[in-house]
């Protein structure tokens, strides 16, 4: 751990610490075997730990420089605890996190500190995510004290072009988040990110608490930021339509697992996995509606289980109308297919009208299913 | 069925006058809805569609009488059947609310009492309106349970909003909101909260109900998409004001009024071109206590500079009949959207 070394000797100068740069073909952030349990514990005054959530369960992706992934799913997936580990907000319970190829799963917060400026976090809250009983100045000008960037004498003037970048005025630097609109401060919130020069944003949900016209304006924002600055994104969202915009690579989460990974294209497209296609095809979209008015769309049936006791082998399985036995005896493995595109399914195939009538015919079939089981237990 | 061929001869089902609606605050008065007009007929769906803060809810609200009256100055007419429910005293108000028109909200745990069971607030609104045992209230209550897919709805009814999945309380609103029948249901963002695949069956789920009770669905919703997929009509709103009103599909296909226009391409799809930049609207909605000048809209529309005298800043547009049919209405002075629409518009959305 060459690197390391490197790092905490660094730490201990006034000097802004530098990491060792992988060599070019590094990636800027590989992921593998990722994992994240929390503990359950019991109530009571010995709080044994009587089950864990698997909210991440050995992921592995990479993020390229310059690039976007695309992290989608539903709420429970894991795609939020997956940015948060990234940026150690939470601290893995196995797996490595390499940043230009630096390990950063278990570094200490002191060896962290220099990893933190690399790596940045917009919120999807802009109200929470803000302290309103701090100027716009104090905000957006702590980071640069923290790590030491510019004089102090220097801070308010960098504030100022940062508020510019970000399309505020930069003389509205006294005031308070409470006198911004929704649009406005998660621009604060993105110059906060900026400050520091970061090589990684991990965008968590960057625009879904805003109306459309706002949330086009802070896209274009991030996109030209990227192309400006050359930052990565780790894109976590839950609208497909906006991941796809903004992401030339996209993985999908389910359950804690990542089921599919393709570059844009190749997924919107031609989506493998039952999940994705259930997904994309349960998108109220406008064009789609232009045309033809209701489709056929690919039903799911109940509700995503329990992470705590996630479904043996593929954790689709219980609400896939492909399922057969193997499905539930082995879980499939993220394989790749032909061109690029990995997928984590035992029938991994392009979806044809087929799968939605049989989706809506499964699903049909659970609902009775399940309400004879009542009457049984009746 | 044009709204046309049915309301010639009779009245409308839900026919809405010139709905006003202001709070006079400290700091001057909420223009929150201002001269709203529209009409439902059973059996079809309308869509209002508009950002935060363009009334979109306060009017519905309005319907159902929701309002406090010391609050809120309301003024012009909500006429269901023909009974005028700006009017009516709250007894009335209160026979009517959750029996003929009922609601659903945005956000089923904060709209259902966590100390209740599912069951017991479902057979409360029953038993409001019906002379019947708290049995057969129970029992009403499982069989609507049942109706909006929810599994083992006999076990399920004995339990509290915690206990069930942000897919299933949304359900339960439902099937509470259904209870009695009603001929009117407003669904106010019902799908917001909800994840994608979720919100197709909630979606799906409202149009089989609509299908089997015949009931008008005025659908609230900031999401274009939905709009798409379940409303007849459409009601497009800025800053309290009806800006463009139509069928659904023309409205979505060929809108006349810029703002419509701005909301369609700036929203990201799922087809065509990726590298599309989007076209956000500049600027942010306006103040409803201070309103621009003219036309509400003329700060953020790119096109008012191109009409002479400063024609947007000055004079109010009327809502004139547009070029979209019978019923297509628009509040815009521009003579000629569709030109304006094909050369700079079209090539944007695809």
């Amino acid at each position: 751990m060459k690197g390391l070394h490197v790092m905490t000797e660094s730490t201990t100068t006034t000097a802004p610490a530098r990491i060792s740069e992988g060599s070019g073909s590094t990636p800027l952030l590989e992921v593998r075997n990722l994992v994240k349990h929390f503990p359950v514990r019991s109530t009571g005054v010995v709080r044994r730990v009587v089950g864990q959530v698997q909210a991440v369960d050995d992921i592995s992706f990479t993020v390229q420089r310059g690039s976007s992934l695309g992290l989608v799913g539903e709420s429970g997936c894991g795609k939020s605890t997956t940015g948060r580990l990234v940026t150690r907000l939470l601290d893995p319970t196995s797996g490595e996190v390499r940043f230009e190829g630096n390990d950063i799963a278990s570094l200490r917060p002191k060896q962290m500190l220099p990893f933190r400026r690399e790596i940045q976090i917009i919120f999807q809250d802009p109200y929470s995510s803000l302290n309103p009983r701090h100027t716009v100045g104090s905000i957006i000008g702590t980071p640069l004290q923290v790590h030491n960037i510019v004089p102090k004498n220097k801070v308010l003037s960098r504030v100022q072009e940062l508020l510019e970048v970000v399309g505020l005025n930069p003389e509205h630097y006294n005031r308070y988040p409470g006198e911004f609109s929704g649009g406005q401060r998660q621009r604060i919130g993105i110059a906060r990110a900026l400050a520091v020069r970061p090589k990684l944003i991990v965008a968590d949900e960057p625009v879904s608490a805003l109306d459309v016209s706002i949330q086009a304006q802070v896209m274009n924002l991030l996109e030209s930021l990227q192309k400006e600055f050359g930052i990565s994104f780790l894109f976590i969202a839950h609208d497909l339509a906006v991941v796809r915009h903004f992401c030339p690579e996209v993985a999908v989460m389910y359950l804690g697992k990542i089921v599919e990974v393709a570059d844009r294209e190749s997924l919107y497209t031609q989506p493998h996995h039952p999940y994705t296609q259930a997904l994309l095809s349960a998108v109220p979209d406008v064009r789609q509606a232009q045309v033809g008015g209701r489709r056929e769309r690919i039903r799911l049936f109940g509700d995503v289980p329990s992470p705590i006791d996630p479904p043996s082998g593929c954790r689709f399985r219980t609400r896939c109308w492909k399922a057969q036995d193997i499905c539930a005896t082995q879980e499939p493995p993220l394989q790749a297919l032909a061109n690029g595109h990995r997928v984590a399914c035992h029938f991994a195939a392009p979806p044809t009208i087929e799968d939605a009538r049989a989706s809506q015919a499964a699903a049909a079939e659970a609902v009775t299913l399940e309400s004879e089981g009542a009457v049984a237990d009746a | 069925m044009s709204m046309n061929e049915t309301t010639n001869s009779q009245q409308p089902f839900l026919a809405v006058e010139d709905l006003t609606v202001r709070f006079p605050t400290p700091d001057g008065v909420v223009n929150a809805v201002t001269e709203l007009s529209y009409n439902v007929e059973l059996g079809r769906t309308l869509g209002i569609v508009g950002e935060s803060g363009s009334g979109k809810s306060v009017s519905s609200m309005a319907i159902m009488g929701l309002h406090d009256r010391r609050r809120a100055k309301i003024s012009g007419s909500i006429r269901l059947q023909g009974t005028d429910l700006v009017d009516v005293d709250d007894d009335r108000m209160r026979r009517i609310r959750g029996n003929v028109v009922s609601m659903i909200f945005q956000d089923p745990l904060s709209s259902l009492h966590p100390f209740y069971t599912i069951g017991d607030q479902i057979s409360e609104a029953y038993l409001a309106h019906n002379k019947a045992s708290k049995a057969q209230a129970r029992k009403r209550a499982i069989e609507l349970l049942e109706r909006v897919g929810i599994p083992q709805a006999g076990r399920r009814v004995d339990d509290y909003p915690h206990q069930f999945s942000g897919g299933m309380r949304q359900r339960a609103m439902i099937a509470m909101a259904l209870v009695n029948d009603p001929q009117l249901l407003i669904a106010d963002e019902p799908t917001t909260a909800l994840d994608v695949t979720v919100q197709a069956q909630i979606l799906d789920l409202l149009q089989d109900l609509q299908r089997e009770f015949g009931s008008a669905i005025i659908i609230i919703t900031h999401d274009l998409g939905v709009v798409a997929e379940m409303a007849d009509d459409v009601l497009v709103m800025y800053a309290g004001r009806c800006v463009e009103y139509g069928k659904g599909k023309e409205i979505l296909t060929r809108p006349e009024h810029p703002y419509t226009w701005g909301l369609l391409s700036s929203a990201p799809h799922l087809t065509g071109d990726p590298g599309q930049p989007l076209t956000p609207i500049k600027g942010s909605p306006p103040s409803l206590v201070n309103l621009p000048s003219g036309c509400s809209f003329h700060p953020r529309c790119p096109y008012a500079s191109r009409l002479p005298d400063d024609r947007c800043v000055e004079l109010l547009p009327e809502l004139r009949p547009g070029g979209r049919g019978a019923g297509h209405l628009v509040r815009c002075h521009l003579p000629n959207p569709d030109e304006i629409f094909v050369d700079e518009i079209q090539p944007r959305i695809g």
